[in-house]
Formats: structure tokens, sequence, C-alpha cells
């Protein structure tokens, strides 16, 4: 029986020259991923148990993102916490305030993780590098601070939903709309324990952002991972950006998967999903158009901070201006994307709009601040989670969109399909 | 190994934004976890929780954020178990590498009321709703499991 490319790439990592769904194993791993809010616990559990040092310098990465710039005291002590321990241990992918942007936007920009590797993060997206072609997954800050110290993780191997993707999407509809499509499917635990393994002729046409986007919210279908093929964009993509040398791992012709979804590309519309799960979905069709006010409008987010998604945003806010109700804010997910925006114009379309461009930060996706929504406000948001009181009061709601859905919400007042201005 | 006390009983897909709200995430202090534990579901569990007592949940618990801040409230907020039709993934994991014991039980998840009084026996598995009489049969850890969850967790397991 075949292997699926998850498991291929676990059975590597664990020396072994075949591996199967429900085995458990112990992998070598080649990044081990933390942020300001999950190191500050591992590295006391590290501390605790006596560590004298961390396995590999080179291949641990620390990314202070959630509550930078430091929203109050306690945020910046836990920076200055995991800031001395990487200056301790000379943690070489350090990345603070300057430096740093939206951990899983910044980490393949920068060619810290790519194609065949094996990487967990204490952040549950980290699932996002599975657009790479890499077997890549969250943990917690305990597994976290085993793996700063012994390189090692163990796993149960997963089983995997094949989603075979066809055809390619239409204008103003993206990777976002992928991705809640198919969780508007299965479901928040449709995936649960398992691989969503996209495949199919449909990838060729996705974008390396879209694929980020889509790969991104595995999670909030309960997957372990998600992962993508290695193709010519992925390689393009990591030619002079990834450290390391690419290992192109394929699933077999006779891989088994639990089952396969067909998903039409060119037949999505852009997709919304309601209050309070992002399973609650709806084509933008059905939501209807000027049916729902909103109060707010955050466009960023390691699911949607990427360039395309603030290009599709400045092309839909151009010579236009903000309805007057509407806070817009707008978040690039790290300081080349910023640069970038800058350089082409899209900062002065955003301000000139009457939006706010902020530098990267996680900040409102999490309710942490940059945007906290207050009783009974209402936002439109290119985040990954619309749980009660995510990004403020636990009377607030959160629809989760693309950036085009967004963008054009943001002029209207009221959810839009970007499709029909 | 055993958990006895009283059940504080939830739904589907409690996620680990309303089981530890991120506003709260600028601390890794366990006591202050557990003073806003299940916040934003049920205000008032801070205040009826006692030593012991035990969390019934349905599907999905603990979906979300890999926060480790999630279980490391509920264990400290007193709670000696959560019982749940599923777990998600992270939560599970995370909740053994810190000790707090979890089973996956869906009849006893669908069943077992607010306010019962359960006991749960780890090396058996049976899990016994002492107000009703009813026992249900979960799958009882291995020893090793045991063993983390005994020590208190994972890094206090591997510690000589």
């Amino acid at each position: 029986m075949g292997m699926t490319m998850t498991q291929k790439i676990l059975a590597a990592h664990a020396g072994l020259d075949y591996v199967e769904a429900g085995q458990l194993i112990e992998a070598n791993l080649d990044v081990v991923l933390g942020n300001d809010i999950t190191s500050p616990v591992a590295i006391n559990q590290f501390e605790k148990c006596g560590a004298k040092n961390v396995f590999d310098k080179e291949k641990i990465a620390l990314v202070m993102d959630h509550f930078t710039p430091n929203k109050d005291i306690k945020a910046a002590e836990q920076c200055r916490q995991v800031r001395n321990f990487a200056d301790k241990y000379d943690i070489k992918n350090y990345f603070d305030v300057g430096q740093m942007g939206i951990e899983h936007a910044l980490l393949p920009e920068q060619g810290v993780v790519g194609p065949g590797d094996a990487i967990i993060g204490a952040d549950s997206h980290t699932c996002t590098y599975g657009a790479l072609g890499a077997f890549s997954t969250g943990v917690g800050s305990t597994d976290m601070a085993c793996a700063m110290i012994t390189g090692k993780a163990w796993f149960k191997v997963p089983s995997a939903i094949q989603v075979e993707l066809v055809g390619s999407l239409q204008k103003f509809v993206s990777g976002k709309d992928v991705i809640l499509h198919l969780i508007g499917m299965i479901g928040v635990d449709g995936a649960l324990y398992r691989s969503l393994e996209f495949t199919g002729p449909g990838v060729a046409s996705l974008s390396m952002d879209d694929r980020l986007c889509i790969a991104n919210m595995a999670i909030e279908a309960g997957a372990k991972n998600g992962i993508f093929p290695v193709d010519h964009v992925t390689l393009a993509y990591c030619k002079d950006r990834f450290q390391r040398e690419p290992k192109i791992f394929a699933a077999d012709d006779d891989a088994q998967y639990d089952e396969t979804i067909v998903i039409d590309l060119s037949a999505l519309r852009p997709t919304v999903a309601f209050p309070h799960l992002p399973e609650n979905t709806r084509t933008i069709d059905e939501v209807g158009q000027h049916q729902i006010k909103i109060d707010q409008v955050v466009i960023g987010s390691c699911t949607n901070g990427r360039i395309e998604d603030l290009q599709v945003a400045a092309e839909i806010l151009k010579d236009k201006k903000v309805a007057k109700h509407v806070r817009c804010i707008i978040i690039p997910g790290t300081q080349s994307i910023y640069l970038h925006a800058l350089r082409q114009g899209w900062a002065e379309i955003f301000v000139q709009a009457g939006a706010v461009f902020s530098t990267p930060t996680c900040g409102p996706c999490l309710g942490g601040h940059m945007g906290i929504l207050g009783k009974g406000e209402r936002a439109v948001s290119t985040t990954n989670r619309n749980f009660v009181g995510r990004m403020g009061h636990t009377e607030s709601e959160i629809y989760l969109s693309s950036p085009a859905v967004a963008a054009a919400s943001a002029l209207t007042g009221y959810i839009t399909d970007p499709t029909k201005p | 190994m055993n958990a006895h006390g009283i059940v504080h009983k939830y739904g589907d897909n409690v996620d680990t934004d309303v089981i530890i709200p991120a506003r709260y995430l600028n601390t890794a202090s366990h006591a202050e976890l557990a003073s806003h534990c299940m916040e934003d579901i049920d205000k008032d569990f801070v205040n009826k929780v006692k030593e012991g007592d035990i969390i019934v949940a349905n599907k999905n618990f603990g979906c979300g954020s890999s926060r480790e801040h999630a279980p490391i409230a509920i264990k400290a907020s007193g709670i000696s178990c959560v019982i749940a039709s599923t777990f998600a993934r992270i939560f599970y994991r995370n909740s053994i590498n810190i000790g707090l014991a979890i089973l996956e039980c869906d009849e006893a998840a669908r069943n077992i009321q607010d306010g019962d009084e359960v006991s749960v026996d780890f090396d058996t598995g049976v899990i016994t709703n002492i107000t009703t009489g009813k026992t249900y049969c979960a799958q009882p850890f291995p020893p090793f499991i045991q063993n983390i969850i005994t020590k208190g967790g994972l890094m206090n397991s591997i510690q000589k």
C-alpha cells in the first residue's frame, strides 16, 4: 500500500522506509517555532528541567508578533524573556520589532522553511508551511520546549483526506474562498487528527499566496496538517529564498486516502463564514447585498496579510472612500510586504481611502490590540477564526472573508460582493 | 489514579478562546490564568468550580489555538478530568503534556448532565455517574501516559 505525501515526509524524518496511519514515530525536526505568547511558557519549561543548551541554534525560530509592538507592560516582559533567551543561546532566527513579521508570512518569505521539511511550531497556524510541500503542524509550549532540547517530536502518523482541485479561480475569488468552502463542507472537526492533501490539476493555477492561505486554515477543519505538492510555482517561490536545498516528496500513485473531495475552483464564489464558527459559510450570493451592516474591516493576519491580499485591496479601494461608519484596518504580514506596498503606491491608496495602514502584528486577529471590537459590533475580517469574543467583546461578531470581500465591504459599510461593484 | 467531582457541562466546539481569552495571554502565571478560566463561555465558572470537579463536553473540545494556557487554566482551576466526545488534537496533546487527565467517551459525554456527581477510574477507563448510577467505559490511558499525568506533565516525567 502506498504512502501519502505527509506519510513519506514523516517516514524520511523518522529514518524509516515505510509508515502507516496510526503508527507512532519519533521524527527529527528541521525547524522548531515559537512566538511571544507561547515561547515564554516553553522557556519556563526548558529552564525548569535544567537544559544546558538548545539542540541546534540554526533550527529554532522565535518571532515576536502577537502582542507587538508591545501592547502593555506584561507583553513587554514576555518579549524581554524571549529576547534574553535568544541572546543567551545565540538563536539565529530571532525576529523582533523592525525585522519581525507575522510568523507564518515571515518564515516562508525569509526561506527559513521549505519543501520536504518537518516543522513544529507552538502556534496552531504552523500548518501554513504545508503550502511549500513540508510537513508542518501546531503543538503546545511543552512540545516546543522538548523539541528545543532534543530536536525531535513524536507523532501518530495521520491518515488523509484528498482534496482534488480542478479548474481555476474566477476574478476576485481566492484561496480564502477555497478553504472557507471546504470547511463549510466538512465542518470544524471534519479533518480531525488527519491530513488534508491538496492534489489535482487545479493546484497549478494557484499562486503561492493562495496556497499559503489554504494550508493556513487546515487547522480550522481540525486537521493535523494541510499539504500541497511541490511544483514549478513552489520552486520558483523558493529560488533565491529558501536557505537549504528543497527536498521533493510526492504521494505514491497508490496512496490510500480516507476519502476524496473534489472542488471545482471555477465554480467557487466569494464565501463568508458567519459567527461564531468558520464552518458557518455562505456564498456572497446567499448573503445578499446590503443585508449585514458592519463597523470594522480588518485586512491582514497570517491568513491574508500577503502581497496579493494587499494588491486586491488596493485595486478595490483605489480612488474610493471607506464608508463613514467603518473603521478599516490594513496590516501587512511582514516588513518586506510593507515596503512593497509603499513602493507600489498601495499605502497611499489605503490612507487616501480613509483606512489605517499598520506595522505588521497579529494584533486584532486574536483580540490582542490594534482593533478590538466593542459590544454588539460587527467586523468583516480576513483572519481565520470567528469564535465568540475572539476579536473583543463576547457580544461582538466576526464575519470571515477574503481581502476582496473585505475591501468591497469597507466601501459600502455592508458585506458586499466584490464581483458586483 | 482516580478523579471524583461535580460536573460542569458544555456543548460542541468549546474553543480555546473561550477557555482562556487571548487578552489574558500576556501572562504565564497559572493562578492568574485560572482566575479567567472559561470566562467567555461561563462567567460563573471560576466562582462555582471546586477542587476535583470534572468538565464534560461534546465534540471537538479545545479547538482553535495551540495555547497551552488553555489546559493550564483548566488544571489550575482545580478540574481533575475533562471528558468529551472528541478533543481537538493540539489540545489533547497539550493536556497530556501538562498532566491534565482527559478522556474521550461519546456515550458519557452525551448522557452526563451539569451538576451530576461523577467518578473516574483511570486504570480501567470506567466512568461512573454516581447521581444516576450509570457507568461508561472509555479507553484507559496506557501506562506511559498515566505516568506523565501522575508526574504532573511531560517535562517532570522525563526529568531524572
